[in-house]
């Protein structure tokens, strides 16, 4: 019991030093924010005219349908920043002398993972608002919104996951930092900026398959829709398999990176 | 020529193969340049190409709509990269060595600008290979070489603009700056449809922002005919661009060296 307490405070002062690191570095912070926010704003006002596409589900504004996907795409890219933010570690000796102290390896993972979560509800939290301003009308109400909070939430951490696992396997910086043009292939191939039924082939198949379509649509719901139970055991299904694929992938890793020293 | 460019065209030269060689030397540093606006614009056709239902595209194909985008994203992201590169002269002190010599100031911009504005050849050739790879229209000759001017030109603005920011910060921390910068102005204007489709802030910032000329110039062409009415505004920012730009990159030279 002692030592899951200890774990639990390394979790939660890595995290909050995880936190306070990216909003320190611009470089970091700002992917997060800016760039998922003028993609919306210029997405909004250019392809807003979609809404009167015969196929297109109805919504009360483009802003409503797009919303989820600037979400999605800020708590990717807060993913790729823990990512590096952890090889920036590696590359300058932190992480190998937390390595050496008494507290377990996984849990300094997890800290940086706890960071970016605190990042994805941050992040999840500022388009909540940005939408309020901006006229978006939130179908499920409070409880959707805060369903969609703890999505986005689950989801940086699933993402984090991924890109700690490419950060400890590599330990560079710039290859986590490289990553950030495959976010955009996904991100497109998947249903974050479109209906699927609209896209264009192969695309179109592509995103009806792509798990991370789940997860936008899970986001999504509580916006232009309503939340069903089938639609939140994909989303969360989703979640949990890039979680695994990361967690499983990050401790490999870590083993490695602890065998070759 | 200008007599006085025509004396230092040698140095020119030395500095624009001295940028060039990085291509070679740096391989992977043109990629982001070359990547990033070619997965845009496969994503973007993927993503919006049903919006030329709306009509008023002037096309059915949005690949056809959306190249020019991508050709002046390759153009900015790679003349904003030579404010990155001078950047790093500046930090490593090879740059105060190139202003202690004889070469007059506007001769060292000229020869990064237009190694920047040669560079901006090699997105603008891997985009519209893609692009003729899946369908884009050909722009016939005169379409495409005006293209390549709306490339080369906004590759030669971008890259006083990251040239006058490195001069002014000193660090390749401004190396976003420098990008983000480009991507905003490339992106605010009739990028992802026809001003008449655009709502609103957008409609506003597209009418006013002077790269939605230079687009409208660059992508005439892919669009159907090529007209003097669409042409002169574009060449006209182009140039307006660039004597603002590069006064303000040769006013931090001048700051630099005091």
């Amino acid at each position: 019991m002692a030592g899951l307490v200890a774990n639990a405070r390394v979790v939660a002062s890595l995290g909050a030093r995880s936190v306070r690191q990216t909003f320190r570095r611009p470089q970091l912070a700002a992917p997060i924010v800016v760039f998922p926010s003028l993609l919306l704003a210029v997405q909004t006002g250019g392809a807003g005219g979609a809404v009167n596409l015969p196929q297109f589900p109805e919504v009360n504004g483009f802003l409503d349908f797009m919303l989820a996907g600037a979400m999605i795409q800020s708590c990717l890219l807060a993913g790729n920043s823990g990512g590096i933010a952890l090889a920036v570690d590696l590359e300058m000796g932190f992480t190998d002398r937390l390595f050496v102290a008494p507290v377990s390896r996984y849990a300094i993972v997890l800290g940086r993972l706890a960071g970016t979560a605190a990042l994805g509800a941050i992040s999840a939290i500022y388009y909540v608002v940005v939408g309020l301003i901006f006229g978006v009308t939130y179908e499920e109400g409070v409880g959707g919104v805060a369903l969609m909070v703890l999505w986005v939430t689950l989801a940086a951490v699933a993402f984090g996951s991924i890109a700690a696992a490419i950060a400890l396997r590599t330990g560079r910086a710039s290859v986590v930092q490289g990553m950030f043009p495959m976010i955009f292939v996904i991100l497109f191939l998947s249903t974050a900026f479109f209906p699927a039924e609209l896209m264009q082939e192969p695309a179109a198949t592509v995103a009806q398959y792509n798990p991370l379509s789940f997860v936008v649509a899970g986001v999504r719901d509580p916006v232009v829709s309503v939340v069903t139970g089938a639609g939140a055991l994909k989303a969360f299904a989703s979640i949990a398999g890039f979680a695994a694929l990361g967690l499983g992938l990050s401790a490999l890793a870590m083993r490695r990176r602890l065998r070759l020293g | 020529m200008n007599p006085a460019l025509a004396i230092h065209w040698p140095m020119v030269a030395v500095l624009v193969r001295r940028a060039m060689n990085e291509i070679l030397r740096v391989p992977g540093a043109a990629i982001p340049g070359v990547l990033a606006p070619t997965i845009f614009f496969l994503g973007l056709t993927a993503v919006f190409g049903e919006l030329t239902e709306l009509g008023g595209f002037g096309t059915d194909d949005y690949q056809s709509f959306i190249i020019g985008v991508s050709l002046l994203q390759g153009s900015g992201f790679t003349g904003a990269a030579t404010g990155v590169n001078l950047a790093r002269d500046i930090e490593a002190g090879w740059f105060d060595r190139l202003l202690a010599s004889p070469a007059p100031r506007p001769v060292i911009l000229a020869g990064m600008v237009i190694s920047a504005a040669l560079r901006a050849l090699i997105p603008a050739a891997v985009l519209l290979t893609v692009g003729f790879a899946i369908g884009v229209s050909w722009p016939g000759p005169f379409g495409l070489a005006l293209a390549i001017v709306g490339v080369m030109g906004l590759a030669t603005a971008a890259a006083c603009w990251g040239c006058a920011l490195a001069l002014r910060f000193r660090t390749q921390s401004a190396a976003p700056l420098m990008q983000a910068g480009m991507f905003v102005l490339v992106l605010c204007t009739t990028s992802y449809a026809p001003r008449e489709h655009l709502q609103g802030w957008l409609h506003t910032v597209a009418t006013i922002n002077p790269v939605t000329q230079v687009l409208e110039m660059v992508r005439q062409g892919f669009l159907g005919t090529v007209t003097w009415h669409e042409t002169w505004p574009g060449l006209l920012t182009i140039a307006a661009l660039v004597a603002v730009l590069a006064a303000f990159a040769l006013r931090g030279m001048r700051r630099m060296a005091d």
